[in-house]
């Protein structure tokens, strides 16, 4: 039997989820044993070049780019997981969602205390870069997510067992140590 | 400005725990609190300002902003909807010239939403200025407007002819209706008002009162269904300096106008009741906590309790027994639903937000500044006094056995004589409906939007406790109407609304399944849809007040009960949609940024 494909991405996240991955120590060396990289930051392939079992995302979505990502995950992948808080809930990013966008970019490029040198208040609106969304959105209200693994980020020993129990089938434990967040 | 402002925290004895009335009497004298008032009082009651403005970001009735020489509150209950409210909405904002939510340029008109004013039998209804207007008509709308325009004072503008019943009266004159439909031990005339303090009282002592009430079986009118004489026991037996006594006139359940009606038909009795619970539970002092929509009675109300003074049913010594001494006083809110629960409105009677506090301790043992305090609603407080006046045994002859006595129900909506209807417990909703007169009705919600909404295989259902329990309000829907969009969605709204965001679980979970049921509503919906909003209305359940426990109910109860109407809503061809559209998310920044958005699609 061939092994299990992995994909993986960040969306509108920090990278943190992934380096809680990368938390799992030398287990990794046990886990690229166990499956095979596909498109994901960790092995820097950046399309998807076959069918691929479980992929991981991290982050919500604050852009047009982020949606595409999220779709072709969703096209390509036959087990998504939303991977911690931003993926679930938006998490930080999210916390824009209260204010109008137009006064989130009048406030980065225009209005706030930081900015000097944009004299004639240019706004980015090239072609080549993402459409921002009105609000972030978790993952979940944009394609179907199958799983959800809670945390900012998840611990490493969540998402090992999460694969674990993805990969080989077996149900896995979630003691109260994992779901309590207090 | 600043000395208006000393001198009403003096008239308060610059005492924070009467922060609420501070602020009510900046807001009507002023239009508004400026943050140079804030800062005025917060300094003289020794409070941070940051404490003076939750308080006034709490209510709705406060203001740090100009509401207008003239503000309108125009209330957005279903049945104001169901009886032309749009109509009369356009006619505000076209001839005052601006939207609802605004104040006119020249800071003379303000146009503002509301919740249920309680006049639900008489919409659509308005505040201005705290005069009720009701049964407003686009005509009469543009009148009021043009005389705005000219500056007359209130009296001319509300110039019609008053309601019944003692809205005659040279300190009411208001234009709202009793609409007594039926009578029963509360309502009817045969009772004189003291007559229970004066002869009765002298003969018994407050253990025997509290038997009596206990024999009656007779439990809270407000909803929550308490027993009311195990309640006033067990305050009695609560150690602690004063013992307080609080008549939640709050009323804030839409549809519910019944204290409304008890309060302006029967106000002596019910301040003869809190006068009579004082007795039994070695009570100093009452306070009558009523909401700020019925401002209107604030006179009246007074002159009863100074008359009754007068009269020697209220003071020292009442009736010649020694150490009976209990008065009473008003407190008005400033518009906000949870403070009916009775926490809250601990709360709120202490000048704080009207957030729920953590049980136990239960109010009988610390309420109000921490003491020994009942509280009970109007009509409880209303009913007392008969069962004392003809015992308990006299009372369980009404009702049934688990629901003794009667119950004063708000009827409204598509019927034809909305009202308010004193009846005994045990009469099912078929029976009401005759009553009431009507007719193709698809569906009642009994009990407000906490309650419960069924269609007509459940109206052989009996009204009482162990069935379907009640506070009072009866709203009825015809054939006609659009059970989600007109009624489950403006419930849902309405508790997002009122919700204090306190516990995540209402703050929430009001928000996300509301915006599932418009999305279902927009055509987006999918069978698992239903699922999740029956599963996730659990969630609420942990809240801490019984706002945040039944805030789903309106999704709740319609699903179970109507649930043909959210699947004939239903997409069958998809298991997946929730409704995101790419095109309409980047349209705002695309717009700002001043780029056309292009689309690849793949």
């Amino acid at each position: 039997m061939s092994k299990p494909v992995i994909a993986t991405t960040s969306l509108a996240g920090c990278f943190g989820c992934h380096m809680s991955l990368l938390d799992i120590d030398e287990r990794i060396l046990t886990l690229i044993e166990l499956v095979e990289f596909n498109k994901s930051p960790i092995d820097d392939i950046k399309t998807f070049t076959k069918p691929v079992d479980i992929g991981l995302i991290e982050g919500g979505c604050c852009n047009s780019e982020n949606v595409e990502v999220l779709k072709s995950f969703r096209k390509n992948c036959k087990i998504l997981v939303s991977l911690g808080e931003c993926a679930i809930m938006g998490g930080l990013p999210a916390l824009r969602n209260g204010i109008p966008i137009e006064e989130c970019l009048h406030e980065a490029y225009i209005g706030g205390p930081t900015v000097q040198l944009n004299k004639d208040g240019i706004m980015p609106n090239d072609d080549e870069l993402p459409m921002l969304l009105d609000k972030v959105y978790p993952c979940h209200e944009i394609v179907k997510i199958d799983y959800f693994l809670p945390g900012c980020p998840p611990r490493a020993d969540l998402i090992w067992d999460a694969l674990v129990a993805l990969v080989t089938g077996d149900p896995m434990k979630l003691p109260y140590e994992v779901v309590k967040f207090d | 400005m600043e000395n208006t402002i000393k001198q009403i925290v003096e008239k308060y004895n610059s005492n924070r725990m009467r922060l609420m009335d501070i602020l009510i009497d900046i807001q009507e004298s002023e239009g508004y609190i400026s943050r140079d008032a804030i800062t005025t009082m917060a300094a003289m009651l020794d409070m941070s300002q940051a404490d003076v403005e939750q308080t006034i970001s709490f209510y709705h009735f406060f203001s740090t902003k100009p509401r207008g020489k003239y503000t309108v509150y125009l209330n957005n209950s279903p049945v104001a909807y169901m009886f032309g409210r749009e109509a009369i909405k356009e006619a505000f904002e076209k001839s005052a010239g601006i939207p609802f939510g605004q104040v006119t340029d020249d800071g003379l008109i303000g146009l503002f939403d509301t919740a249920c004013i309680g006049m639900n039998d008489q919409e659509p209804a308005a505040i201005i200025n705290n005069v009720v207007f009701t049964r407003l008509t686009p005509y009469r709308v543009r009148e009021i407007v043009k005389m705005m325009k000219e500056g007359k004072p209130m009296e001319e503008l509300r110039k019609e002819s008053f309601g019944d019943g003692k809205n005659n009266l040279p300190s009411l004159r208001s234009m709202v209706s009793s609409n007594i439909r039926r009578k029963g031990m509360i309502l009817s005339d045969d009772y004189k008002y003291g007559t229970v303090i004066k002869e009765k009282l002298p003969t018994m002592s407050p253990e025997n009162v509290i038997a009596e009430m206990k024999h009656s079986s007779i439990r809270g009118r407000g909803g929550a269904g308490f027993p009311t004489g195990l309640k006033w026991e067990f305050c009695r037996r609560a150690k602690g300096e004063k013992h307080y006594v609080i008549c939640n006139a709050d009323e804030g359940e839409p549809g519910t106008f019944k204290d409304r009606v008890i309060l302006t038909e029967k106000p002596e009795l019910v301040f003869e009741g809190m006068a009579l619970a004082g007795y039994a539970i070695g009570g100093d002092e009452g306070v009558l906590y009523i909401r700020y929509e019925y401002r209107y009675m604030k006179n009246y109300l007074e002159e009863v309790l100074e008359k009754m003074r007068n009269e020697g049913l209220l003071g020292e010594n009442i009736s010649g027994i020694e150490g009976f001494n209990f008065d009473i006083r008003i407190q008005f809110g400033a518009g906000a639903y949870v403070c009916g629960e009775e926490s809250a409105l601990l709360e709120s009677l202490e000048g704080k937000r009207g957030e729920p506090r953590d049980k136990p301790p239960f109010p009988v043992e610390k309420g109000y500044l921490g003491n020994p305090t009942i509280i009970n609603n109007v009509e409880t407080f209303a009913t007392a006094v008969r069962i004392v006046q003809n015992g308990g045994e006299w009372f369980t002859q009404f009702g049934t056995d688990d629901s003794t006595g009667t119950k004063i129900l708000s009827i409204s909506g598509d019927c034809m004589f909305p009202g308010v209807y004193e009846v005994n417990w045990g009469f099912n909703v078929e029976d009401m409906l005759d009553m009431v007169g009507a007719y193709d009705v698809q569906a009642v919600q009994v009990g407000g939007p906490s309650g419960t909404l069924i269609g007509p295989d459940e109206f052989h259902r009996t009204l009482g406790y162990s069935d379907l329990s009640t506070g009072g309000s009866m709203m009825i829907f015809g054939k006609q109407r659009n059970l989600l969009k007109d009624v489950v969605v403006n419930f849902m709204e309405f508790f997002i609304d009122e919700s204090c965001g306190s516990c995540s679980t209402c703050r929430n979970m009001t928000q996300v399944m509301n915006n599932k049921l418009k999305k279902i509503l927009a055509g987006k919906g999918v069978a698992k849809d239903l699922k999740d909003l029956k599963e996730w209305s659990k969630v609420l359940n942990p809240s801490r007040c019984g706002l945040g426990q039944t805030a789903a109910n309106p999704i709740v109860s319609s699903l179970k009960n109507f649930r043909h109407l959210y699947e004939e809503l239903l997409q069958k061809d998809k298991d997946f949609d929730e409704g995101f559209d790419l095109e309409s998310s980047v349209q705002a920044s695309c717009n700002y940024v001043g780029r056309v958005p292009v689309f690849n699609h793949h």
